[in-house]
């Protein structure tokens, strides 16, 4: 594998894949699969969104989904240069990756709060 | 005199862009980089569950319905299997990022993972019950 050695992008790739390995499978489960086929009875709206905008769980919420975007940035762009050989479009590859990761930050930023 | 610099053509590897679909290792390989779209698939729909709640009653009943599709079920049982295989390698593969010495004392492979897995146990557990009492 191509190890990048820019220490940033490898700290936020590093914290999204922890936190998602962590968390995302349970909450998919839950919300995806256990829910929808009835193994679990589906919440109230007034008790999801009470769980869901309590300020402490947005910034949790907010900080799962900018990492998980991260995470995928930088592994994914190493999927493309390593797996399709494209390391002739390094630089545009990165910054679609990392410019997708952020703008997919914004946006969760703006439809959280 | 002109002097022309000795200029031998560069040497490049010229790989097939499939080059991995020859062996199992780097199958393996290519589809746990591949995991990471599931990861960002998560992200979004979370994005659409906070877009759904801050709309009120009526959008989140179209999201509920919308994950009852049959359809949405399999992809999501589908994307479940892909997280998972992300979570597993993840945590298999930490203790070599990972090197915890408590003086000359190495903390073994198997005991960093192991945590892993107990936190992982644990957290979802947690959230499980949190999701259930709400």
């Amino acid at each position: 594998m191509n190890k990048s050695n820019d220490p940033f992008w490898w700290t936020l790739f590093g914290a999204g894949g922890a936190l998602s390995a962590m968390l995302v499978p349970i909450l998919l489960f839950l919300i995806g699969v256990a829910t929808p086929l009835g193994w679990i009875d589906a919440p109230s709206y007034a008790a999801v969104s009470g769980l869901m905008l309590h300020p402490i769980v947005r910034i949790a919420a907010f900080s799962l989904i900018s990492l998980s975007f991260f995470h995928w940035a930088h592994r994914f762009r190493f999927t493309l240069y390593d797996g399709l050989q494209l390391k002739h479009l390094f630089q545009l590859i990165a910054v679609i990756c990392y410019g997708g990761a952020l703008a997919g930050s914004i946006a969760a930023a703006y439809v959280i709060w | 005199m002109a002097y022309t610099l000795h200029h031998p053509k560069w040497h490049r590897d010229s790989k097939p862009i499939f080059w991995w679909v020859r062996n199992w290792a780097s199958i393996a390989f290519i589809l746990r980089e591949l995991t990471s779209v599931a990861v960002a698939y998560f992200a979004v729909l979370l994005i659409l569950v906070y877009r759904a709640l801050q709309s009120g009653p009526e959008a989140w009943a179209a999201l509920v319905s919308m994950l009852a599709n049959p359809t949405m079920i399999a992809f999501h049982v589908f994307a479940l299997c892909t997280l998972l295989y992300h979570s597993i390698t993840w945590f298999n593969l930490s203790p070599k990022a990972i090197v915890i010495r408590l003086g000359r004392w190495r903390i073994p492979d198997l005991l960093i993972a192991g945590g892993n897995y107990a936190a992982w146990i644990f957290i979802s557990a947690m959230i499980a019950l949190a999701y259930v009492a709400s």
